[in-house]
């Protein structure tokens, strides 16, 4: 196990590598919008690495993830895009603000706002998202295999008839004009603010950040899976619940604790996607996005967080590139079709098949 | 340690356990035996919580267990293994063996995702408690394999070493010897004994009549769900009711 925390280790070093180059190559060859799909794409790969610790590690499918990733996504775009200068007087404002919860801002047409600062409204759009992910995880979770699938879906397709139906979230427009994510306040290090944000001049700084959220939360789930208590018992009550309750897992438990986790990473993906896309739409809480996140789960490998970071990023970027077309969709519903009957362990898996393989038989062995 | 009193279980009209009572002194090696679907292992998944009781009552160093979840009685010192084994498909055998030993642990989830300096040493006690459990059943070198991959008869060490990392009071083995050759037949029952020397009493359910009689101090027949008799071994073995009981079956009390 030791040399499986190396063989992690060297990966993770390699994958950094791999992030700075492209950063190195791009700047270059004066190919920096590539980084913006980059970003974007390691934002998805938050949400599926999520779904895989659920699907993959703990055997609990998800066909709603993309409800939870909109439920972060809408509610920070709302509450930071509410103003709130009609009610600045309300005691109940000047609390907020006093407080240091509320900032203001200039949007597109030079209309001074007084909104939830990002921090809060993010916090809240995660909080909201992991309570509803407990709500809903007690029934749900009792389910198995096609019936927790279905209830899944259910979720998915209420939260997406909700943003389409209120006014609030602006029904088929979503929410624009969303500010963004300030970490840093102008003045501090630079003289601008330094913040997730669309704008280009912040590009680079942008495509750190999104990767640094996104190792870091594969840091977590990797610790957490290959080398915890409760990780093992996750992935015990995979292969057998009925003994994993014998040895003293308290199955029930475990598994919403996996549903909430899952859930906040992709309300997390969905609160910095969308200041950084500086809005967000329906689209983004579709039953397809859900099947997509599935599909991104299964060609990884679905016990693979690796494969799920490599294939959650790299087809989500190709797709963002707009390679797929306007057969976007069917292509990752293909890709779950095709792993499904021809490579079942995912992609990456495949490639152990492939007689070049055996030039080296040993990698194998040095990874267990 | 272990009372049950008026035990009864049945699914829809079979009674699949009737109004069994008996108890299990701190120490022993009880035998349970009886012709297949005299509901030994619903008896066991009863004592483990696994199925709750349709009446009657089970308790363990005096406290009621009826009504706790399974994991719970894991918690107060049961282990089991399974009649038709079942380990975690996808781990390796030391990890299987880990989860085992879960309930010696307290590292919540999210100390999961940190590994702090305090869980780094919980998680060493527990790799080497899981790792002495392998060497005391002599499978230390199955200790990176795949549970997948693992022959019949490492498949059951692999469980035992499971139940016994949890370091229990009270050990249920479900015929732990089905499947297994003469050898190594012989060799779980000096096992067993073994494990009864470290304090740990144990409940065995078994079709191998020499395993039996060889190691259990008391033994219970059941048939059809009913406690037919509960006596040593040697007067079971002269017992008119439970050779009659046996007759039918191709089993025979040995010697
Ligand atoms: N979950 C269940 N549902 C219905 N009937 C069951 C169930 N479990 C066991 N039985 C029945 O209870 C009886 C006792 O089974 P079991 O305890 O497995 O016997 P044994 O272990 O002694 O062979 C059998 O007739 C079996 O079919
Ligand atoms: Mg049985």
């Amino acid at each position: 196990m030791v040399g499986q925390m190396r063989t992690s280790q060297a990966k993770l070093g390699l994958l950094v590598a791999a992030v700075v180059l492209v950063q190195f190559f791009t700047s270059i060859t004066g190919t920096e919008y590539y980084l913006t799909q980059l970003t974007m794409a390691a934002y998805y790969g938050l949400v599926v690495i999520g779904l895989c610790a659920l699907m993959g590690y703990a055997g609990q499918i998800s066909i709603g993830h993309a409800g939870f990733f909109a439920i972060g996504g809408y509610i920070s775009a709302l509450l930071t895009t509410y103003d709130l200068t009609p009610f600045a007087a309300s005691p109940v404002v000047g609390l907020l603000k006093q407080a240091g919860l509320l900032f203001t801002w200039e949007n597109l047409y030079g209309e001074s706002l007084l909104t939830c600062a990002p921090w809060t409204a993010g916090l809240a759009a995660i909080t909201v998202a992991a309570l509803v992910a407990l709500v809903l995880g007690v029934p749900v979770l009792k389910l198995r295999g096609h019936y927790l699938a279905m209830a899944t879906l259910g979720f998915g397709t209420i939260i997406y008839r909700m943003v389409l139906a209120l006014p609030a979230f602006g029904e088929a427009d979503g929410i624009s004009q969303v500010p963004g994510f300030v970490l840093l306040p102008a003045g501090l290090l630079s003289p601008g603010a330094i913040m997730i944000t669309g704008e280009s001049n912040l590009r680079i700084f942008n495509y750190y950040v999104a990767w640094t959220v996104l190792l870091l939360g594969l840091l977590l789930l990797l610790n957490l899976m290959t080398r915890s208590r409760s990780g093992r018992a996750l992935r015990a009550l995979h292969g057998s619940e009925e003994a994993a309750e014998a040895c003293g897992v308290d199955t029930s438990r475990a598994k919403l604790q996996v549903f909430v986790l899952s859930a906040v990473y992709a309300a997390l993906a969905g609160v910095l996607l969308t200041h950084f896309n500086e809005g967000i739409g329906p689209e983004e809480a579709t039953v397809m996005k859900s099947v997509r996140y599935v599909a991104l789960v299964a060609v990884g490998g679905m016990t693979s967080l690796w494969g799920a970071l490599i294939m959650g990023v790299g087809l989500s970027f190709l797709s963002l590139r707009g390679v797929f077309g306007s057969y976007d969709d069917a292509v990752f519903g293909l890709i779950l079709l095709a792993v499904m009957l021809f490579a079942p362990g995912g992609l990456l898996q495949l490639s152990n098949r492939i007689p070049w393989r055996r030039l080296w038989p040993a990698t194998r062995h040095r990874q267990s | 340690m272990l009372e049950l009193h008026k035990v009864h279980k049945h699914f829809g009209g079979l009674q699949a356990v009737d109004n069994v009572s008996f108890t299990v002194a701190t120490g022993c090696i009880k035998g349970v035996i009886g012709p297949n679907g005299a509901g030994k292992s619903t008896l066991f998944n009863l004592i483990a919580c696994n199925t709750p009781l349709s009446s009657g009552s089970i308790r363990l160093n005096g406290r009621e267990i009826q009504g706790l979840k399974a994991y719970q009685t894991a918690a107060l010192g049961i282990a089991r293994t399974f009649q038709n084994i079942k380990l975690f498909s996808g781990m390796k055998v030391l990890e299987c063996v880990m989860v085992g030993a879960h309930t010696r642990g307290r590292a919540g989830f999210l100390a999961g995702m940190l590994p702090l300096p305090k869980h780094r040493r919980e998680e060493a006690a527990i790799r080497d408690k899981s790792m002495a459990c392998l060497e005391f059943l002599n499978i230390a070198d199955l200790a990176h394999s795949p549970t997948d991959a693992l022959a019949f008869g490492q498949q059951r060490a692999v469980e035992l070493a499971r139940a016994l990392a949890a370091d229990p009071q009270l050990l249920l083995l479900d015929e732990p010897a089905a499947g297994l050759n003469i050898y190594e037949t012989a060799e779980l029952g000096r096992l067993i004994t073994t494990i009864r020397e470290q304090n740990i009493t144990v409940l065995l359910v078994e079709h191998d009549m020499s395993l039996v009689m060889d190691i259990c101090d008391e033994i219970v027949v059941l048939s059809s769900g009913r406690k037919l008799a509960e006596d040593s071994p040697t007067n079971i073995q002269r017992n008119p009711e439970v050779i009659a009981a046996y007759l039918g079956e191709d089993h025979e009390p040995a010697r």
